[in-house]
């Protein structure tokens, strides 16, 4: 970021990018269809099965494939556990961003690493997940992965309420977070800001319940939304919303049917999907995640876009950040959660 | 999509715009929009049809193609006419594209597909910047100047993105040759090594 000062005011701002750049569009136009689903797990590297969820369900709307019903549970499952960890992992960080390095860190870490550890277990890696495919998953849940699961989800509220406890009323915190840089939903939707950060300017929009993609309409979860939309909404959002997740976990590793785990007709090598082109979205724990897909009828994609929300939410970054003190630009950049890896693909 | 069609048509009678239609199963039919009606038309989604929320910009390249075509034509030989079939090869001038995705989050509706194209290919193309209508276009607008090299006329800051200032090609455009060496810079050797003068000699 070049920032300009007046004396400690913020008086024009701007960001810089591609320092991570590395032109993934470019290479999975090169490549074929299923050999961008790894350099997904890239993109947003603390979330990769959302990544793989947004591209393979892309490809599923390009082709018109069907997904068998335990893998949309696996799907489910699988993206809410990235939901709660990158929330957690959020928390961590505008701590750090605040100048509170260690702590508050290191207790979400160590709750992250506990979802890591499941992530290991199902796909074999902590964080380059690869593990979704065009219309379903790779493998099905090893033996045992669900009690774990459903041990990680039954204590994580206590979990919650012990970060809640040790940071929401903290004094530091609220002088830091409360009435800085607040938006209005005007401003945030012309933005094309999504996801939690929208939220806390007080729109009601979740991806998951406006295109009921997957089989979000099977669950009941609340939608929280800000008040005034600044960085104590926009961390606050993210407290309530793990929680809710924990609420569609504790359904989904109830409810998750016997079956098939990937749809027998849809091919994978070789994978030629019909000449045209789709837009697949879901709601990313960082915001609205899409891929915009060309075929032209060849093992390759001819256009491959990623919709990336961690760079279109930086895009009102100047307009919040302008008449602020230095200090609170870092509080502000962490309140919006980016991956610089999703920022500059 | 043809009520939108529709709509737009009776808000701007002399607008040129037609609908894409997509063979794919999912049915994301898009609206082709001239350029130079694509400032009001977008305004009239935003304003009068509810389509707020500018989600997804992207750049397509379309490179000139050759299409084989057979034609049937009159011949005239030695005083008999006949018709002579013959298979001709017509290039089809290439076209770069640009792709809006708007939502609408207050009515839930979406996505409309907006597009407009430019004329050829070169490196002076442009079109009109849809950042004055939506705000969140601005990076995405870059980015397409950055690795198609569209000018967006009338964006509020249009500088490379993702590229460093000085690279003057267009990475994603269809004939784009990576170079073997992305860090090789030509460093001036000869001009150092004059003013260091001649190696000493050692005692």
């Amino acid at each position: 970021m070049n920032v300009t000062l007046d004396g400690e005011t913020v008086v024009k701002l701007q960001p810089v990018f591609g320092y991570l750049h590395r032109n993934h569009e470019k290479i999975a136009e090169g490549n074929s269809w299923l050999a961008a689903v790894p350099y997904t797990d890239r993109l947003d590297y603390i979330c990769p099965l959302t990544n793989n969820w947004a591209y393979t369900l892309a490809v599923e709307t390009l082709a018109g494939l069907e997904v068998p019903e335990r893998a949309e549970y696996i799907r489910i499952i699988t993206a809410e556990l990235t939901r709660l960890q990158n929330h957690v992992a959020f928390m961590g960080f505008i701590l750090a961003d605040m100048g509170a390095w260690g702590s508050a860190l290191m207790y979400a870490f160590r709750e992250r690493e506990k979802i890591l550890d499941l992530f290991e277990a199902l796909t074999g890696a902590r964080m380059m997940c690869n593990y979704m495919r065009f219309g379903g998953c790779r493998c099905d849940l090893p033996s045992g992965w669900l009690e774990s699961a459903g041990q990680l989800v039954e204590g994580f509220p206590a979990f919650l309420d012990e970060m809640e406890a040790l940071l929401t009323g903290n004094e530091i915190l609220l002088a830091r977070l409360q009435g800085v840089a607040p938006l209005t939903p005007e401003r945030a939707i012309n933005g094309g800001l999504s996801g939690p950060i929208l939220r806390a300017a007080g729109v009601d929009y979740d991806i998951r319940k406006v295109d009921n993609y997957g089989l979000y309409s099977r669950f009941k979860f609340r939608v929280p939304r800000g008040r005034v939309g600044d960085c104590y909404d926009r961390f606050m959002i993210r407290v309530l919303e793990a929680r809710e997740s924990v609420e569609i976990l504790k359904q989904a590793l109830v409810g998750i049917p016997d079956g098939p785990v990937v749809n027998p007709k849809a091919k994978q090598r070789g994978f030629r999907p019909p000449a045209g082109e789709a837009y697949g979205r879901i709601e990313g724990p960082k915001g609205e995640l899409g891929f915009y897909l060309i075929s032209d009828g060849s093992d390759r994609p001819y256009r491959f876009r990623v919709r990336p929300p961690s760079l279109i939410n930086l895009t009102l970054l100047e307009e919040l950040c302008l008449g602020t003190k230095i200090a609170d630009v870092m509080v502000i950049l962490g309140s919006i959660d980016i991956v610089l890896g999703e920022v500059d693909r | 999509m043809t009520e939108i069609l529709e709509a737009i048509q009776s808000a701007f009678p002399s607008a040129d715009v037609g609908i894409l239609t997509n063979p794919s199963p999912c049915a994301q039919h898009s609206l082709l929009v001239a350029g130079k009606d694509a400032l009001d038309v977008a305004k009239f989604l935003r304003d009068g049809l509810g389509y707020d929320f500018c989600s997804n910009v992207s750049g397509v390249d379309w490179p000139p193609k050759k299409v084989r075509e057979v034609v049937v034509r009159k011949e005239t030989v030695d005083g008999v006419e006949s018709e002579v079939k013959e298979t001709i090869e017509r290039e089809v001038p290439g076209y770069l594209e640009v792709v809006y995705h708007l939502f609408s989050i207050a009515k839930r509706l979406g996505p409309v597909i907006l597009r407009l194209r430019t004329g050829n290919r070169s490196d002076e193309v442009s079109l009109p910047s849809l950042t004055p209508v939506w705000k969140s276009a601005d990076f995405q607008e870059r980015e397409i100047y950055d690795l198609y090299g569209i000018h967006f006329e009338g964006h509020p800051d249009l500088r490379r993105l993702l590229m460093w200032e000085e690279f003057t090609d267009y990475p994603m455009r269809k004939d784009y040759v990576a170079p073997d060496d992305y860090e090789y810079e030509p460093t001036p050797h000869d001009e150092i090594l004059a003013k260091v003068g001649p190696p000493k000699e050692v005692a």
